[in-house]
């Protein structure tokens, strides 16, 4: 029999980037609040404090802030008709644990949405036709604009004290920024860093092929800068270890160092840790949501009532545990019935090393995961003609590695021993004089893609674990060779010796063994109705009024950013709304 | 016989003269300050004004700790005689000041006595015996309506007999105490100086950390009045409680008006980051001022000129070390645990990040004669004080495991003799003795 706490105005699951956003948001109304977290609470100090955090071995490859896949993992499979396989040792993605989730070890590369990819499926149609999108593609628009989204992402990149120049700002087109971006209210809050060597060089070779390179927008301040909630970010230092592991500096946008110091002395907002929510609680008719099940560190079972449930608990958490709880019709690939699972969508990537001569002087180990680096945007999202290509989508083309740490970021050539003296040479010759280049690209959705319960393997706690159905399609192999083959244009201006690139093929299958991204999308789409979506524009469950859920899981198919500020802005969008309207009259806030 | 005789007079002579100095302090403690003081009734105004009092004199820093209801006392403080435990000041009737007339309460806090003895000087009463009769109203009606009585009693002093008798200590009192009269401001003061000294010299007790002490304890100097040692900086546990006066290195001489009333409100400005027992009282006191007060004393303080404020220019930056170490010349001794421990937050030109981290070039407290805080800091780290006006916490870590006491003698040195700054060198030794009495566990 669980254990029954006092009931509160709002639960929140998962502490992360949305659930601190809606903590502040939800205690600003004054409401009392519970965020409820399975991981341990984490601060940047003790937690990242230097110089134990630049351990690689223990954070960059154990995972130390990860979420233990021996407790809870995910299973996966390439199509319909495979067995499954439990993830069992980290690749392709990292899943976040503990107060600030994945927003702790993030890179922190802050972009919005392009216009168009907010309503993907209308603008495809319009310019090239409804023969453009596959009847097997189930790609769709969002229910909002990105006009409507604007002011959100514009705050919450102050919130983050975002380094870059804007290139769109009110209209007007300014050098040195992001020509194709949506128009921008303002400027970023923070100046961008000067390039890293092999950014400068790219710089250089884009300009030559007619491109316009700009900072990657970075939620790694350049300066010491106080954000709107008053609370001062720390300055970027390059250091290298950025992905993997917590800001040491201050200087990373985490929900640590840009929200959760106004949130530590409200009386009205508790936080747990080691609280592992395996259910939200539903009332008899099923339609409204009475709080959250969860099993505490010591291993009993509680019961938290509350009138109004947030679901901020990743991407991938969010859809099992919609699941788990029974909420909505699970998604079946087989009739298209149901949307819960539906739509999941993931990240293209691809990489070129470029290996130059010893008289360029790269130094890998200055790095930070967006600060330094420079990109472009002519071959993302529709910016540029698809007509005769055969594929929609597209990739940002970047420049820049996050570090040059030894185990995981030292790259050689194909031709190099991965042992011995032959490899020590191979290190000594490449070592400063290498760097990469990469592309991140759209996903679109497809039927047989999707989110489900694993109908074999459970969790440590004897639930049934989430199961990954995805594979790549034509369109995905046709765009990430199409940006790799103009990022190979970039390289061979830049003059390397030598070049590799790693480019998935037809042929190729999803490999879950090498990281990729940790960009999984989908399962709890936001649409215009409950016939195509599992929340409303305001991040509403069509099904349970009173339960908001905030993630990826919303995006209804993948864009070729980093998906942190369009969920960020959503969950903004959201609680503007929940503090206008839903909180004087709750229920549900878009006809059905 | 003679002697017999001798030693028996001697022995009657002690003890009636004992027996005589015991009772007149008795007697002078029990008749000490006002006798009948008749107080305005306990509006909520008063009751309000007398909480905001309570927080610039920082009552809850001694008498509330964790965990107990404010103000129930219990907080213990070391002595050279024995550790000694704040009281009950809540309204209780039997443990706190709840029987309390005004007079009492007056006479405990300006006069240093209460309950027929005297006060030990732990309790600053040396330091608020000019607050004017509105505000000891204010704050006595504060401390009877305004805070909930809590049923705690008071915890006697591990000090044993006869070293605790308490005597003595009015003779202390009234050879070293100053003596309370409400605070006048000086005929031609401006009102804002004015403002700021009745604060900084009063309730706001800064001289019971920042002025040295004599051998008999008391504080060299309580106004500006008695010399040049007043505010002058002072050892306390193992800090150096910088200079607040104005002048050369080690002075606030470079701090603007503004600057020092950021820094109370906040913990923090472009001249210094607050550590060690002044980020409490931020936290607990300073932060609260109101805007108008925090300028006052601000102004009050800029207004304590050294002899040779004015001959002194501001900080001079030097970038030759600067400049060495991007030519990647760490040769100079302490520059590579530098650059490995200290450069990336406070960086290789010394000059940190403003309000975040603090610059160490032409820091007051880098450059202090003492160079306790320096390796205080170093040793056992520190974190900002985090205030409405600056919520976020900025922590350095302690560098105690990593680093011998040679290398953070040779730290020391590099930070006190680096971009500017000019100050004296330490020794491993010096270094040894703050790491033992810090960190007696290692």
């Amino acid at each position: 029999m669980a254990e029954r706490r006092k009931r509160v105005d709002a639960v929140i699951i998962g502490y992360g980037w949305a659930g601190a956003i809606m903590a502040k948001t939800l205690t600003d109304a004054g409401l009392s609040v519970v965020a409820l977290e399975r991981g341990p609470a984490r601060d940047t100090s003790p937690d990242f404090e230097y110089p134990r955090i630049v351990d690689e071995l223990k954070y960059g490859v154990r995972g130390d802030l990860w979420q233990p896949l021996a407790k809870e993992t995910v299973t996966v499979r390439h199509g319909v008709n495979d067995v499954a396989a439990p993830y069992r040792k980290y690749g392709s993605f990292v899943l976040g644990n503990g107060v600030g989730g994945a927003g702790v070890h993030w890179n922190g590369q802050l972009w919005r949405a392009s216009p168009e990819d907010l309503r993907l499926r209308s603008h495809i149609e319009e310019r090239y036709g409804k023969s453009a999108i596959p009847h097997d593609m189930t790609i769709q628009d969002y229910p909002v604009t990105f006009e409507e989204l604007e002011p959100h992402f514009d705050h919450f990149e102050k919130v983050c004290a975002v380094s870059g120049i804007a290139g769109n700002l009110r209209g007007a087109i300014r050098p040195g920024g992001n020509p194709f971006e949506g128009p921008r209210s303002d400027e970023f809050p923070t100046p961008p860093l000067p390039p890293i060597e092999v950014a400068r060089l790219f710089e250089r070779a884009t300009a030559e092929l007619g491109y316009k390179a700009f900072p990657v927008p970075s939620a790694n301040s350049s300066i010491p800068y106080t954000n709107p909630y008053g609370v001062r970010l720390g300055p970027c230092n390059l250091c290298g270890f950025c992905e993997r592991f917590g800001c040491f500096l201050y200087s990373k946008a985490s929900p640590q160092t840009s929200i959760l110091p106004i949130l530590v002395d409200r009386p009205n907002l508790e936080v747990r840790t080691g609280a592992y929510v395996t259910k939200i609680l539903r009332d008899s008719s099923g339609k409204i949501a009475t709080g959250a099940l969860y099993i505490d560190d010591s291993g009993a079972e509680v019961e938290q009532p509350a009138d109004l449930v947030i679901l901020s608990a990743f991407q991938m958490h969010n859809v099992r545990l919609l699941l788990l709880s029974g909420i909505g019709t699970p998604y079946d690939p087989a009739t298209s019935e149901g949307l819960v699972g539906k739509n999941y969508a993931y990240q293209m990537v691809a990489q070129t090393a470029a290996y130059f001569s010893e008289d360029v002087e790269i130094n890998p180990f200055i790095g930070a995961g967006a600060a330094g680096q420079r990109t472009i945007d002519e071959f993302n999202s529709d910016h540029f003609d698809h007509s005769g290509l055969g594929f929609i989508g597209g990739s940002q083309i970047y420049a820049g590695a996050t570090g040059g740490r030894p185990i995981d970021q030292m790259m050689l050539p194909p031709d190099v021993p991965h042992w011995g003296a032959g490899w020590k040479a191979g290190i000594r010759k490449h070592y400063r004089h290498s760097a990469p280049l990469g592309t991140m690209g759209t996903v679109m959705s497809y039927r047989d893609r999707y989110l489900s319960l694993d109908p074999t393997y459970k969790d440590a706690h004897g639930l049934p674990l989430l199961r990954i159905t995805f594979d790549w399609h034509d369109n995905e192999y046709k765009m990430a060779a199409y940006s790799a083959s103009k990022m190979e244009e970039i390289v061979r201006v830049m003059k390397p010796e030598k070049h590799a690139t790693i480019l998935m093929r037809p042929g190729m299958p999803y490999d879950v063994r090498i990281y990729q991204s940790t960009h999984t999308t989908g399962g709890a789409i936001i649409g215009s109705n409950p016939t195509n979506s599992v929340i409303n524009r305001y991040s509403q469950s069509w099904d349970v009024s009173n339960l908001f859920i905030y993630g990826a899981s919303a995006f209804p198919q993948n864009i070729g950013y980093n998906p942190t500020g369009l969920l960020a802005a959503l969950a903004y969008f959201s609680a503007a709304k929940i503090g206008d309207s839903y909180l004087k009259s709750p229920g549900p806030l878009v006809p059905a | 016989m003679r002697w017999k005789t001798g030693i028996l007079t001697v022995g009657i002579v002690g003890v009636v003269g004992l027996l005589a100095a015991m009772g007149t302090s008795y007697v002078g403690d029990r008749y000490a300050g006002e006798k009948h003081l008749a107080g305005p009734p306990a509006t909520p105004e008063l009751v309000a004004r007398g909480a905001y009092l309570a927080r610039l004199g920082d009552c809850a820093a001694c008498h509330s700790i964790p965990g107990k209801p404010p103000y129930s006392g219990g907080l213990r403080m070391v002595t050279p005689i024995g550790a000694i435990y704040t009281t009950n000041i809540t309204p209780d009737p039997t443990y706190g000041i709840g029987r309390f007339s005004l007079a009492d309460f007056d006479r405990a806090l300006r006069f240093g006595v209460a309950n027929g003895h005297t006060l030990y000087p732990a309790m600053p009463f040396t330091s608020f015996y000019n607050t004017t009769p509105e505000d000891v109203a204010a704050l006595y009606a504060y401390f009877q309506q305004g805070v909930p009585a809590a049923v705690v009693s008071n915890r006697p002093s591990d000090i044993p007999f006869p070293l605790s008798m308490r005597w003595p200590l009015t003779y202390w009192r009234w050879l070293f105490a100053p003596k309370p009269t409400p605070f006048q401001p000086l005929a031609a003061a401006d009102a804002e100086v004015a403002r700021g000294a009745y604060f900084v010299e009063g309730l706001g007790h800064c001289g019971e950390c920042h002025t040295p002490r004599a051998v008999t304890m008391q504080l060299k100097a309580t106004t500006p009045k008695d010399g040049s040692a007043y505010l002058s900086g002072a050892v306390i546990e193992s800090y150096f409680a910088p200079s607040l006066r104005n002048g050369g290195t080690g002075t606030l001489g470079d701090w603007s008006v503004e600057e020092l009333a950021q820094f109370l409100k906040s913990g923090a400005s472009s001249k210094g980051i607050a550590f060690g027992s002044m980020s409490d009282v931020i936290i607990h006191s300073t932060q609260y001022m109101s805007d108008a007060d925090a300028l006052a004393a601000a102004t009050y303080l800029k207004s304590i000129r050294n002899d040779d404020a004015g001959k002194a220019g501001p900080f001079l930056y030097d970038p030759a070390v600067h400049t060495a170490l991007k030519n990647g010349d760490a040769s100079k001794p302490g520059a590579l645990a530098y650059l490995d421990n200290c450069a990336a937050c406070h960086r290789p030109d010394g000059l940190g990040y403003e309000r975040v981290f603090p610059r160490l070039a032409g820091n007051g407290v880098v450059q202090a004669g003492d160079p306790i805080s320096l390796i205080s800091i170093i040793l056992n780290g520190a974190s900002t004080p985090r205030t409405k006006g600056a919520p976020a916490q900025f922590a350095m870590p302690s560098f105690a495991t990593r680093l011998s006491d040679q290398d953070v003698t040779d730290l020391v040195n590099f930070i006190r003799s680096s971009w500017g700054n000019h100050a004296s060198s330490t020794t491993a030794r010096d270094v040894a003795r703050v790491r033992k009495a810090t960190r007696p566990n290692g």
